[in-house]
């Protein structure tokens, strides 16, 4: 196999990838936030089976979740999953939802009682004062903690293999065992790398644009 | 019927009763100073009338209106307590500017965002309402000095001018009352001289304003009534001459001559 084969051959294991991670971004950064009010709810019972759930997801491997999600609906309800890549998609979203929920929560805690109470004196509904007032401060906040976690979803993306997924790591052992070939294994760096250091890029623009005021 | 009528408020944070039954009246166009230590509960009170703490007990009546009454008030609407912090205006020690928001839309934006309740309106009235709301913005800023700021961040303000923008902030709402809890408490001294100005500036005669302050030059030089404060009561009021030239009780007379006063 040439060079440009086994690259070809990556790219269309990384287009798994990419779908990946872009579907369960999109999908966990608003879920975080429903599980994150869940956790500050005022009603202890939706406020305790919230911290329970982030509680089980956050103390259990993330491959284990995979295949949980993978394998127990057909265990149990006779219902087998259809799609590899929904099952993962699932169980990846449930659990960045979970983690992005915590950096939310700890955003929002940090954010001075007097900036509410500015809000409720100047006659601003619950509302205006969550999006007008503390929105922009939380997100300036969190930004640095979510990076982090955004170019760890990318790596995290390589645990869909347990089920066979074909992402990046995958094609590159197809090609290890089909044509006797190692190095396309290492290879597969270069695609997490070049991707990481754009979104690296991407994520430090936006704290740049949110730095033109401080506090 | 005095404009504002304050009787027998009392609130407690668990087992400690920080206001134990404060009663007061005050008139339009009045400053009224409410002095004591720390603890004392001064600030609590100012809370409790911005309705940012609810009083376990009493009533607030204001021009007439009952804005509280804790007997049967236990649940009122979302809309009609902002209606009646609407009532008070509130400046507060640390400032509690929004920090990402220029000076300029920080002083319009609980306006604008009040225009929204008003319903639907034209296109051309809408803009010339936001028109209204830019100008006058500008012409408080004007006022407390600020003009060159409008664009500036919080941030890059210093205290003094920080509070200033505070002040006029409240007074974009017009309040029938304005209150300023301990405004200078977080300033050096120099930049105490520039905010107090400011405050002295505003008193004019429908113009209502309660101030907490440390002050006590200030107390006595702008204040109508002043009324100092002990462990959750009213120990002494008056004129400023009678609190301040000849204290009847001897908490008062003890606090006014430590030394930092």
């Amino acid at each position: 196999m040439s060079f440009l084969q086994v690259t070809l051959a990556l790219l269309d294991g990384f287009k798994t990838t990419f779908i990946l991670f872009a579907v369960t971004l999109l999908a966990a950064v608003p879920l975080g936030l429903l599980v994150c009010l869940g956790s500050k709810s005022r009603i202890p019972i939706v406020r305790i089976i919230t911290r329970a759930f982030i509680w089980v997801i956050r103390g259990t491997p993330l491959m284990l979740q995979v295949l949980v999600v993978f394998y127990v609906p057909g265990l149990i309800f006779k219902m087998p999953f259809q799609s590899r890549m929904a099952a993962v998609i699932i169980a990846f979203i449930i659990n960045y939802a979970c983690y992005f929920s915590e950096i939310y929560r700890g955003g929002i805690e940090s954010i001075p009682k007097g900036q509410y109470e500015a809000g409720q004196v100047l006659g601003m509904t619950k509302t205006q004062i969550f999006f007008r007032v503390v929105l922009m401060q939380v997100i300036k906040r969190i930004l640095p903690p979510m990076s982090n976690e955004i170019i760890t979803l990318v790596k995290d993306t390589s645990l869909a293999r347990i089920i066979s997924v074909g992402e990046v790591i995958r094609s590159a052992q197809d090609i290890v065992s089909g044509y006797a070939l190692i190095w396309p294994l290492f290879y597969t760096g270069v695609f997490y790398l070049l991707f990481n250091g754009g979104l690296t890029l991407l994520l430090g623009w936006c704290e740049k644009k949110l730095s033109y005021y401080n506090g | 019927m005095s404009f504002l009528e304050v009787s027998n408020i009392t609130k407690s944070f668990g087992d400690t009763e920080v206001l134990k039954g404060i009663s007061f009246t005050m008139e339009r166009g009045q400053v009224l100073a409410i002095i004591g230590s720390s603890g004392s509960g001064k600030t609590t009170l100012l809370r409790c009338l911005n309705f940012l703490e609810t009083a376990d007990g009493g009533t607030i009546r204001l021009g007439g209106d009952t804005l509280f009454d804790a007997q049967n008030d236990r649940r009122i609407s979302d809309s009609e307590l902002r209606a009646r912090r609407l009532r008070f205006g509130l400046v507060f020690q640390s400032f509690n500017l929004f920090p990402q928001y220029s000076v300029l839309r920080n002083v319009t934006l609980a306006k604008e965002l009040l225009l929204r309740d008003e319903g639907h309106l034209s296109r051309a009235e809408r803009r010339r309402r936001l028109d209204e709301i830019d100008e006058q913005a500008r012409a408080l800023l004007k006022r407390v000095g600020l003009e060159a700021k409008y664009a500036n961040y919080p941030c890059e303000l210093s205290g003094g001018q920080q509070q200033r923008v505070a002040i006029a902030r409240a007074l974009a709402l017009n309040p029938d009352i304005l209150c300023f809890d301990e405004p200078t408490s977080a300033l050096d001294p120099e930049l105490t001289i520039e905010v107090l100005k400011v405050i002295r500036g505003l008193i004019s005669s429908d113009r209502t304003m309660i101030v907490v302050t440390h002050e006590m030059n200030f107390a006595s030089s702008v204040a109508d009534h002043v009324i100092f404060m002990a462990d959750g009561v009213i120990e002494e009021e008056g004129t400023p001459e009678q609190v301040f030239g000849s204290p009847r009780s001897p908490k008062t007379r003890a606090f006014l001559q430590r030394p930092d006063n």
